[in-house]
């Protein structure tokens, strides 16, 4: 814990999962502009997206923890933040012809506003959902200290949501369109992963 | 000092609730309920009655009005100004309607049109029942309401292939009108709906501060439309005509015909081909309200 290159370590941790956080409730809260022109800003479009960001971060978790168990590394856990960087591209990219055929096939918006937002976002908010648990093994040295550091990394993620959530709609959506803030959420993902990968092979840990 | 502190609390309430009477002159509510979207509040005072979406009682924060004695006659200057498209199409057959507030356009154009096939979109089912109940909003066999979001409905339209001679958007929250209502995309889906004479009107403010995206939007889609605005209110009426823009002589021509048959609402047509102006008096550098930028409640505030 008091070498230099542990401290380097863990910070990093620290800051990728509040980055991490704070990507996560940006798409979120993009997610009700993007379904909008489809299937309207009724109650029951912004039930669909949250049920889908619970559903997915819950299966992350899961996953996250259960990776967490043999061999954690900085290099794996580096590799969530790129996959989940390459897996919002399919947002940015085929976002538009996604909604478009979801919308042809079902005539009830409450439906299509579910499936679309199972397509668009399951997959990317369930990795970004395994970095937090994968961060608490790689930074609990004894089990007396588990809660304590679990707690650190709660408080240090939900801050970076709320971060995210509030710097998103007060400011992003004011100056930039939502494929400029997405296609930049994606690029941060992906230099996240790349610095853990670097610090992790530096560190050796 | 629990209990003090209940006393002090309720008089507190009651000194609000007095406020409020003293600043609406005698405005009673005769109803109020909070809806998934809003809460809507009814009022009423000697002469008309309300609907509004805010509690805050606020200049122009109703959203729609009503005479007690001459319910045909019109309160509000926008609804005046929306009938002044018939300068332009004066027999629409089909018209759909975007946003039902207190219905003050639906009995206008049915009170004119008896048998003009009427379709309107609102996304509140509370906001339906509060019209129904207390602003004489009927459904018959050429009225039909939709409960949906208003580009939902827009985008199946579009899919189905239906034609509206009128098209008239007056869909608004508590703040402003919905931001994935107000972009390029929207309006290019919209106006597909028209038929070959078809108009889309657009109840709108020129107070607000999205005047200059908002109408460098329209103009974007549309080129020249007509921009209507009058003394003593904010809302501004934006016509567009994809058939072109008639002339002012022609419109005074139907003025002239038509003006007897809207005196029952309280207004003069003839006083209207004046105010059809395609002047851009707008910041054309304004940005573009797109499905990608629509801060619109942002750049209100």
């Amino acid at each position: 814990m008091h070498s230099p290159s542990r401290f380097l370590r863990n910070s990093l941790i620290f800051i990728l999962t509040f980055t991490g956080g704070g990507i996560i409730m940006a798409i979120e809260l993009l997610g009700g502009r993007i379904l909008a022109p489809y299937f309207g800003s009724s109650v029951f479009v912004w039930g669909s997206i949250i049920t889908v960001f619970m559903l997915s971060l819950s299966l992350g978790y899961l996953i996250g923890g259960r990776l967490s168990v043999n061999n954690p590394s900085l290099t794996r856990f580096g590799n969530f933040f790129i996959v989940g960087s390459l897996l919002l591209l399919p947002l940015i990219l085929y976002g538009q012809s996604i909604m478009e055929e979801v919308f042809l096939r079902f005539e009830d918006p409450r439906y299509g506003s579910l499936l679309v937002s199972v397509l668009l976002f399951f997959l990317p908010t369930s990795i970004l959902g395994m970095i937090s648990p994968y961060s608490v093994r790689l930074l609990v040295t004894h089990g007396q200290h588990s809660g304590q550091i679990a707690g650190l990394l709660y408080f240090v993620s939900t801050l970076g949501s709320a971060i995210g959530t509030l710097g998103t709609s007060f400011y992003l959506v004011l100056w930039f369109d939502i494929n400029v803030i997405l296609g930049t959420l994606s690029l941060t993902l992906f230099m996240c992963g790349v610095l853990a990968m670097m610090i992790g092979r530096l560190s050796h840990l | 000092m629990r209990f003090l502190k209940k006393i002090k609390n309720f008089f507190l309430i009651l000194l609000l609730l007095n406020s409020q009477n003293l600043f609406s002159q005698g405005e009673r509510f005769i109803h109020q309920e909070r809806s998934l979207y809003t809460n809507i509040i009814v009022t009423e005072n000697s002469e008309r009655r309300c609907m509004r979406f805010t509690i805050a009682h606020h200049y122009g924060q109703n959203q729609s009005c009503q005479y007690l004695q001459e319910p045909e006659k019109l309160v509000f200057p926008y609804a005046k100004m929306v009938l002044s498209s018939l300068l332009i199409q004066d027999n629409p057959k089909k018209i759909l309607i975007l946003g039902l507030g207190g219905a003050t356009l639906v009995h206008s154009y049915r009170a004119l049109f008896p048998d003009v096939d009427i379709t309107i979109v609102e996304i509140d089912e509370a906001v339906v029942r509060v019209a129904k109940e207390y602003f004489g909003f009927a459904e018959d066999s050429n009225t039909h309401v939709l409960a949906q979001d208003g580009r939902v409905y827009v985008k199946r339209a579009q899919l189905r292939g239906e034609k509206y001679d009128l098209v008239i958007l007056d869909a608004f929250n508590g703040e402003y009108i919905p931001e994935h209502l107000l972009t390029q995309e929207f309006l290019k889906e919209t106006s597909s709906l028209l038929s070959s004479e078809g108009l889309l009107v657009s109840n709108t403010f020129s107070t607000s501060r999205l005047y200059d995206a908002e109408s460098a939007t329209y103009a974007s889609v549309f080129g020249d439309f007509f921009n209507v605005k009058m003394n003593g209110t904010g809302n501004r009426i934006i016509i567009v005509s994809p058939s072109g823009l008639p002339s002012e002589n022609f419109m005074n021509e139907r003025a002239m015909t038509l003006y007897p048959r809207l005196r029952r609402f309280g207004m003069d047509l003839r006083d209207f081909p004046i105010l059809m102006d395609t002047n851009r008096d707008w910041n054309r550098n304004a940005r573009l309200l797109t499905d990608q930028y629509s801060p619109a409640n942002l750049l209100n505030n």
